[in-house]
């Protein structure tokens, strides 16, 4: 079972997405190169954060339109499991594989912090190793997370289940007070409609290596794992 | 060097920054006059920043061997040994006068600049730290614009690049107003086997320009930084440089797939003085000479004369000494990554150096004459303010009565309030190895794949040396050491940062030579050689005169395994609150003294270095052995503020009781050296106690943490403060947003 880490110029969380897959996971993993467009053997692809292409025009404009994302939505309209992390999610968001945009956030500063979240939808292939309510912490670091989508699209998201994480305090109160960035209804993480790509402003990764003090994000990454384990058994 | 101020604009080496003394000795080294493109590289390679002028006969005091130490000052940046083959290499470097005209480039570009030192040794940067001094924040206008875009210039430029922010300080006074200090720190990661050289060996080997293209931006940087900054600098806004994380980021990845392949002899950063200095530093090393086209250098900007590209700091590029015959292979990696990598010139056995245009030759000089910068070693007085405050008495001042509100005051005061406004616009976990986040006394970062880590701190205290050079100096070398030792990392070196006024005034070079005594004096005594470092000096401007003298200590410490890591907070209720160290009736030079009393005054507090290396070396052993819950060092504001910094973090409360016949400010906020804040249970706290005892140490169980409530501490039956944590957590959290809101 092959993992891939796409890598765009500006990727910064690359190397730490594929420390997830092949440390903590134990799973083969490699590198996809933004400039392929056959993507191999690979069961899921992870988009990973940083700053492609310097961020230049507008987070995820420029790597959107790149060689590899056309072979990543073929990917995914195959049904192949995508996530995209920060940087990941915009690109995502960017190349319509995901609805909304992810603006400015309302500070106007960048913001990192340990971040607590609420799983808002437990029955998905990337959160099935929670519940619906539990509050985990991963941390977030981003400048422009703030997402917005028109309201009946949001309506429809959330009465689809297509809500997976929200910003929360560490009691889990979800509230303008514990929102770090302005997003819309405190969201932090969606997944399209069929139910195979997600984004997620959050790191999962960063919070997957109990040696740094957070182990939460590494739900992510068996979920996925037992989803793909279950279909191929299958 | 008063010629320098003669007045005799029209001769143009005067110009160019040189003294007509230094115009003799260079015509003397060429045996004719030069032209204008052979004086701009002898202005910009002996300028006080490339040429080290004033600090260089300073240096000798320096120790800089040691067991662990691979690679000592005069490469790019100094390496030590972390077991297991694997070493650290680290540097810090100033970009104070770039960020007083430009905050937010200036500090950008000097994040850009100490991570290509860092890159040209062949390692990946694994962390960057910081170390800022401005003027009072309550103060609006330029001082607080000068901290937000400096802030944003840092979070910027190293957010892109990937390089996580893990750490550093940020501290106030007025006397850094007219000349903010940003002194940017990058540790880098690499096998012993995969160290680089800035090196020109082998004849006939190329000179290979990579990554961004050349402009007029930076131009004279080196020289600009080497003299004071003038009120009407407007002209000098071309030695600023524009920073580029994103090419910076793809350099990085560039660099290190070259480097996996054996095409490279050699690798330097392009910083001051561009194509030059780094030219210059590697023919030099090898006893080479080289000869570059100016011509063949990528350029952004037309019609630039060849002086103009041998000297632009235009940000992002480097110089790579590659093996001939291997230029295509290196072009080829760089082109994956959409970058160019050009050969300029290359490698000469005549020991010249040569700049052509076109194939002309434009200049020629012997490449020893531009690395042997002259050196002066000038008067030295002592400062006249330190008669008045060295006969400081602490009856001088009145204590306050309400302690209490002392303390949430200190709390809230901008050197010691919580700084997360600032390191949360910092991603300081990218690279996924922060073990300890900032904000604690040192960050560690996990080595991956091992069971150990590394410990790194960037520590100064001006209003110390200003107050006593070199005891001040030595006593910030003690607070690093102390700070890793805390933090369970044993100290292994250091790089310094001399931030100073004008050397040319004999009290200042005074400042830089006591300072440079002390930080010597510590390191030997607590085993720390110095690695390397960057002289900042002509620190002053008209209006607000000079600096205090200001170095700046970067160190870092090995965690043997990740089971010491250990951090300030309270951890149980119910654990002892153990005091190691004595607490004298010291009130001098105190954040106290100066915070409450609105007074810089007295002398530093006492300092034995060698009982500090006992204690030292006492407080990892007991964390090793795992007796120790918590572990804080003593420093600003003194007993009463590192307690409550431990109740905050912790969430927890504590009652002690000391017994000192002494003033309760003294005790409460006074800041005795050698002095560490310790918790445990009870059975390790009695090993504690006599483990000290063993080693002659002062070792006092002062009280217990409580649940999470009030801050309780007594001296002989007297209650001196009594307060709520939630009080001091508020005054701590929520200081420095108040301070960047006031309207003063």
């Amino acid at each position: 079972m092959n993992w891939g880490v796409l890598l765009f110029p500006g990727s910064n969380c690359a190397e730490d997405c594929f420390h997830a897959v092949d440390k903590i996971l134990g799973k083969p993993v490699k590198y996809l190169w933004h400039k392929d467009t056959d993507l191999g053997d690979v069961d899921a692809i992870i988009i990973p954060g940083g700053f492609s292409y310097g961020d230049h025009l507008r987070p995820g404009a420029i790597a959107h339109l790149s060689p590899a994302m056309t072979a990543v939505k073929e990917f995914a309209s195959n049904g192949g499991l995508v996530i995209g992390v920060c940087n990941g999610f915009q690109i995502l968001t960017e190349s319509r594989m995901l609805p909304g945009s992810l603006l400015q956030n309302r500070g106007l500063k960048f913001l990192c912090q340990d971040q607590s979240l609420k799983v808002d939808n437990s029955d998905t292939p990337f959160t099935s190793e929670y519940d619906s309510g539990d509050v985990v912490v991963f941390p977030i670091a981003h400048n422009e997370g703030n997402y917005y989508a028109a309201p009946d699209t949001i309506a429809e998201m959330e009465a689809n289940g297509q809500i997976l994480f929200r910003y929360c305090s560490p009691e889990g109160e979800v509230s303008e007070e514990t929102n770090p960035n302005g997003s819309i209804n405190s969201i932090a993480g969606i997944i399209n409609r069929t139910g195979n790509v997600v984004g997620m402003m959050p790191h999962p990764e960063r919070s997957a290596d109990g040696v740094l003090g957070l182990s939460d994000g590494k739900g992510v990454f068996v979920s996925m794992l037992n989803h793909l384990e279950a279909q191929n058994d299958s | 060097m008063s010629e320098k101020k003669a007045g005799m604009e029209e001769k143009i080496w005067i110009k160019a920054g040189l003294t007509d003394s230094e115009y003799e000795l260079l015509t003397k080294h060429m045996g004719r006059e030069p032209n204008t493109v052979e004086l701009a590289l002898y202005a910009q390679m002996w300028s006080e920043h490339c040429g080290y002028t004033h600090t260089r006969p300073l240096f000798k005091h320096f120790l800089t061997t040691g067991p662990r130490i691979v690679q000592g000052p005069g490469e790019n940046a100094g390496i030590v040994d972390i077991d297991d083959d694997e070493v650290i290499t680290f540097k810090l470097e100033s970009h104070n006068h770039p960020s007083a005209i430009a905050p937010f480039q200036g500090a950008a570009t000097g994040v850009g600049g100490i991570i290509r030192d860092i890159l040209a040794m062949g390692a990946y940067p694994i962390a960057s730290l910081n170390s800022l001094h401005f003027g009072h924040p309550g103060e609006k206008g330029h001082t607080r614009w000068l901290i937000s875009e400096v802030i944003h210039g840092i979070g910027e430029y190293g957010n892109c690049v990937g390089v996580p922010t893990v750490g550093g300080e940020v501290r106030f006074s007025n006397a850094y107003k007219g000349n903010p200090l940003v002194n940017a720190m990058c540790v880098g990661f690499m096998k012993k086997s995969e160290i680089k050289k800035a090196i020109a060996t082998g004849v006939g080997n190329s000179l290979m320009i990579v990554g961004n293209l050349t402009g007029r931006d930076g131009m004279g940087g080196a020289s600009f930084a080497s003299k004071d900054l003038e009120e009407e600098n407007d002209e000098d806004r071309g030695a600023i440089q524009v920073g580029d994380p994103f090419m910076e980021k793809l350099l990085i990845e560039a660099c290190l797939e070259v480097f996996e392949e054996d095409y490279v002899v050699g690798v330097q950063d392009m910083g001051a003085a561009g194509i030059l200095s780094s030219s210059v530093e590697t023919a030099s090393k090898a006893g080479n000479g080289v000869e570059i086209d100016v011509a063949l250098v990528p350029k952004r900007e037309e019609a630039m004369r060849p002086e103009e590209v041998m000297i632009s700091e235009s940000q992002e590029r480097m110089l790579l000494i590659v093996k001939k015959g291997m230029e295509d292979k290196v072009n080829k990696i760089f082109h994956k990554w959409d970058l160019h990598a050009v050969v300029i010139g290359h490698v000469t056995e005549d020991g010249i150096y040569r700049v052509l245009e076109d194939g002309v030759t434009v200049g020629e000089v012997p490449v020893w004459s531009l690395m042997d910068a002259p050196t002066y070693i000038l008067d030295a007085v002592e400062p006249p303010h330190l008669k008045e405050t060295m006969a400081f008495k602490n009856e001088q001042v009145t204590q306050p009565s309400d302690l209490n509100e002392v303390l949430v005051r200190l709390l809230g005061a901008p050197d010691i309030c919580s700084k997360e406004w600032v390191y949360r616009q910092y991603d300081h976990r990218v690279q996924m190895n922060t073990v300890v986040k900032p904000g604690s006394d040192a960050a560690i970062l996990r080595i991956k794949g091992r069971d150990k880590g590394i410990g790194i701190t960037m520590d100064s205290n001006g209003r110390y040396c200003y107050l006593n050079p070199r005891r001040g100096a030595q006593s910030i070398v003690a607070e690093s050491a102390r700070n890793q030792v805390v933090s369970g990392a044993e100290p292994i070196a250091i790089t310094d940062g001399l931030n100073f006024g004008n050397p040319e005034k004999p009290e200042v070079y005074y400042q830089l030579e006591q300072s440079i005594i002390g930080i010597s004096e510590a390191c030997r005594a607590l085993d720390t050689p110095v690695i390397g470092g960057n002289a900042s000096l002509y620190n002053q401007t008209p209006e607000f005169g000079s600096i205090y003298p200001t170095p700046i200590i970067g160190m870092t410490g090995l965690v043997k395994s990740l089971d010491h890591v250990m951090t300030m907070e309270f951890k149980n209720e119910g654990d002892f609150v153990i005091l190691i160290g004595e607490t004298k009736e010291e009130l001098g030079a105190s954040e106290y003294l100066d915070v409450i009393h609105n007074l810089v005054s007295g002398d530093v507090p006492e300092l034995d270095l060698a009982l500090e290396r006992k204690a030292q070396d006492y407080v990892l052993d007991i964390i090793r052995q795992g007796l120790v819950k918590s572990a804080h060092d003593l420093g600003d504001g003194g007993l009463a503020v590192a307690l409550a910094e431990s109740c905050i973090a912790g969430e927890l409360g504590a009652n002690v009781s000391l017994d000192l016949d002494m003033r309760a400010d003294a005790l409460l906020f006074g800041e005795s050296q050698t002095r560490f804040l310790l918790s445990a249970d009870e059975t390790s706290t009695d090993k504690i106690v006599e483990l000290a005892a063993q080693q002659g140490l002062e070792a006092a169980v002062i009280g217990k943490v409580t649940q999470l409530q009030n801050i309780i501490i007594h001296n002989m039956d007297e209650k001196l403060i009594d307060i709520s944590v939630g009080n001091c957590q508020e005054a701590f959290a929520t200081g420095f947003d108040k301070l960047m809101k006031t309207d003063s």
